[in-house]
């Protein structure tokens, strides 16, 4: 029981909470700025494609990273004409993203590398270690000041909820929400690349694995703060290295069936929502258009 | 600025569709033959139609079961979970009980299936009216939830002792009820069974519930402003439990034609994400049962031609149709005209 609760747990839980971390922090911008976000689950899946093909192209992990953000903003670029511009509903257009993600990246894929599998395994000098840690810390020490500090993060939170006097000031909130998108969208881009270019080597087909979703729920169970979404996404890396190491485990004769250890992060989401969002709140204007539409 | 509804409701899917077969000349193809391969390989044969419209089974399933939530207002993605915990229900009844009499039997089955379609998707509309949980994440998670308890029912419960791949065993002769199936002989070999006439029944049902009875019509007023309905006296915590009941119940359809019209057993996997193509159905329909049938014929032809692409074409794979859709669903839920496609959602996550 020793080897399984110790430092070494805790150092492996911080590695898998990363990208939780840069996707809700991305989310965190777009929500707190008033736009529905479950298009996470796509950026991340660019930004995983982005990061591992660039960097085993160039055979430099720098510029998949940047190749990252630059997907993971794309794709926030693109969410933002249809949800802003087009005045599409923020979740339909979310799915759409997220489809079109387990689609084009295949295609891309096929075009680039000749094959929709993974994608080459990168060297070592490709890849990153230690820097994801230094990125995260960074772009949330980033993100708190610009959001508690700055005038930029009062505009953010009064898009998100009065936009309306925002814009009696002569502020965008168009521009504005847009950018929060766009940035959001690098930043959860780097989510993916913390997976495929540091947990894993290389891109393989769906890897994020439903990770979007559970950044967003981290989010909202952290109730759009940034230091409590910190501590829901450090939990749910926590359980999942937990998962990780439970599996084979007994209780008395009875082998837990790996399955059973695979759900238990959803089935523990599952409880956290249903006991805290009563007590928390969205953004009021949150899925909401300029003129108080439903968006969402 | 707003462009007058003379858009008419065709154009925004085949502007999703010619965009799409554009993205086709980046990887050097031309979007013309990729046209035809797909036209060529939903319809052009009697097996092709047959294994087309076996595709528009489950999506006319799942695009009701979408659409049913959204009039009550909800958003229900979790019309995978339902239908995965349906066909496990099924599978499990077909591979349990094997003594049961003919034609009893896959009735008995796709009773055990309503029941854990329903269930499902009734704790997300619980948990949506009583708790407050938004149902976009709660029926996300419970999609997860549903593949981990499926896999380990299939897997451990229920398998299939003769082979190495993952599935349940086959359900007792009893059930599989294609030996009998109409529908079945006039497509051989195409997966098509009764369960298509069901799926069009269904959407019959669901028409008339929905826009012909005093229960429709309290669904549609939780839809449409729940506080509003609160007022006027609707029970709309109900309403919305029962919505997402029915929607669990109508996904619960695909294990019908899946599990007992087709393969016989509960294939890991079975399931191309019908329940997120259901999504994209519903709203190609806005929601409309009629418009339901079309738009899964729609989408279950592009599922089929789809499956030519990797052989037909030297860059295209059938993920293409992926692409398809998304930027479908995306050139649909664009607001340029007055209509709109959902009631309002309250509070977002």
């Amino acid at each position: 029981m020793s080897d399984l609760f110790g430092w070494d747990l805790l150092v492996s839980a911080l590695r898998m909470s990363l990208p939780l971390m840069f996707a809700a922090f991305g989310g965190l911008l777009s929500e707190r700025s008033g736009v529905v976000n479950i298009a996470l689950e796509g950026k991340m899946l660019f930004g995983a494609f982005a990061g591992a093909s660039v960097a085993a192209l160039t055979g430099s992990a720098a510029w998949g990273w940047s190749a990252a953000f630059i997907a993971g903003a794309l794709a926030g670029l693109l969410y933002s004409a249809l949800v802003i511009e087009g005045k599409s509903d923020q979740i339909v257009a979310g799915t759409a993203l997220n489809i079109m993600a387990i689609g084009f990246i295949p295609f891309l894929s096929k075009v680039l590398f000749n094959s929709t599998g993974s994608t080459t395994t990168l060297p070592l000098e490709a890849r990153f270690t230690w820097q994801p840690f230094a990125w995260a810390a960074a772009t949330i020490a980033v993100v708190i000041l610009v959001i508690h500090r700055t005038r930029a993060g009062l505009w953010i939170s009064f898009a998100g909820e009065n936009p309306m006097a925002l814009k009696s000031v002569g502020v965008s909130v168009r521009s504005l929400r847009r950018w929060c998108l766009l940035l959001g969208g690098g930043i959860a881009g780097w989510g993916g690349a913390t997976l495929s270019m540091a947990l894993a080597s290389s891109y393989s087909p769906l890897m994020t694995s439903g990770r979007g979703f559970i950044a967003l729920a981290a989010l909202i169970a952290g109730r759009w703060a940034p230091i409590p979404t910190i501590f829901t996404c450090f939990g749910f890396g926590l359980v999942d290295s937990l998962q990780i190491r439970l599996q084979g485990v007994h209780i008395g004769a009875y082998q837990v069936p790996v399955q059973f250890v695979q759900i238990f992060p959803y089935l523990l989401t599952l409880a956290l929502l249903a006991g805290f969002v009563g007590s928390s709140r969205p953004p009021k204007a949150l899925g909401k258009g300029l003129d108080g539409e439903d968006l969402a | 600025m707003r462009i007058p509804r003379q858009i008419p409701r065709w154009a925004p899917p085949m502007l999703g569709l010619v965009i799409a077969l554009s993205l086709t000349l980046i990887a050097g193809e031309n979007p013309f033959h990729v046209a035809m391969i797909l036209f060529k390989s939903a319809f052009g044969s009697n097996y092709d139609l047959g294994l087309t419209l076996f595709y528009t089974t489950p999506l006319i399933f799942t695009g009701l079961s979408v659409a049913v939530a959204f009039q009550g207002g909800l958003f229900n993605i979790g019309a995978e979970g339902q239908l995965l915990m349906a066909a496990g229900a099924a599978a499990g009844v077909g591979v349990l009980a094997p003594h049961l009499p003919p034609v009893l039997a896959p009735l008995i089955a796709l009773g055990a299936a309503l029941c854990m379609g329903g269930l499902w998707g009734a704790i997300a509309g619980w948990l949506k009216a009583r708790r407050g949980t938004h149902e976009v994440i709660v029926t996300i998670l419970l999609n997860f939830i549903a593949a981990g308890l499926t896999s380990w029912w299939v897997l451990e419960i229920i398998p299939n002792p003769h082979s190495q791949n993952p599935e349940s065993a086959i359900v007792a002769p009893a059930f599989q009820f294609k030996t009998w199936d109409p529908l079945a002989r006039f497509f051989p070999d195409t997966g098509l069974s009764l369960a298509f006439a069901l799926a069009l029944f269904a959407a019959f049902a669901v028409w008339i519930a929905i826009n012909r009875t005093v229960w429709g019509f309290e669904v549609r007023s939780v839809g449409a402003n729940h506080e509003a309905a609160a007022r006027s006296g609707i029970p709309v915590s109900r309403r919305q439990i029962q919505a997402m009941f029915v929607a669990g119940l109508l996904s619960a359809g695909v294990a019908f034609t899946e599990v007992l019209g087709h393969s016989g057993q509960f294939k890991i996997g079975f399931s191309p994400e019908y329940g997120f193509i259901g999504i994209a159905v519903a709203l190609l329909a806005a929601n409309r049962p009629g418009g339901i049938v079309l738009a899964a014929f729609l989408l279950g032809a592009l599922h089929k031609g789809a499956s030519e692409l990797d052989l037909e074409t030297e860059t295209i794979t059938r993920d293409f149709s992926k692409v398809i859709q998304a930027l479908i669903i995306a050139a649909v839920g664009i607001r340029l005209s007055t209509r709109k496609f959902a009631p309002p959602a309250e509070d977002q996550p």
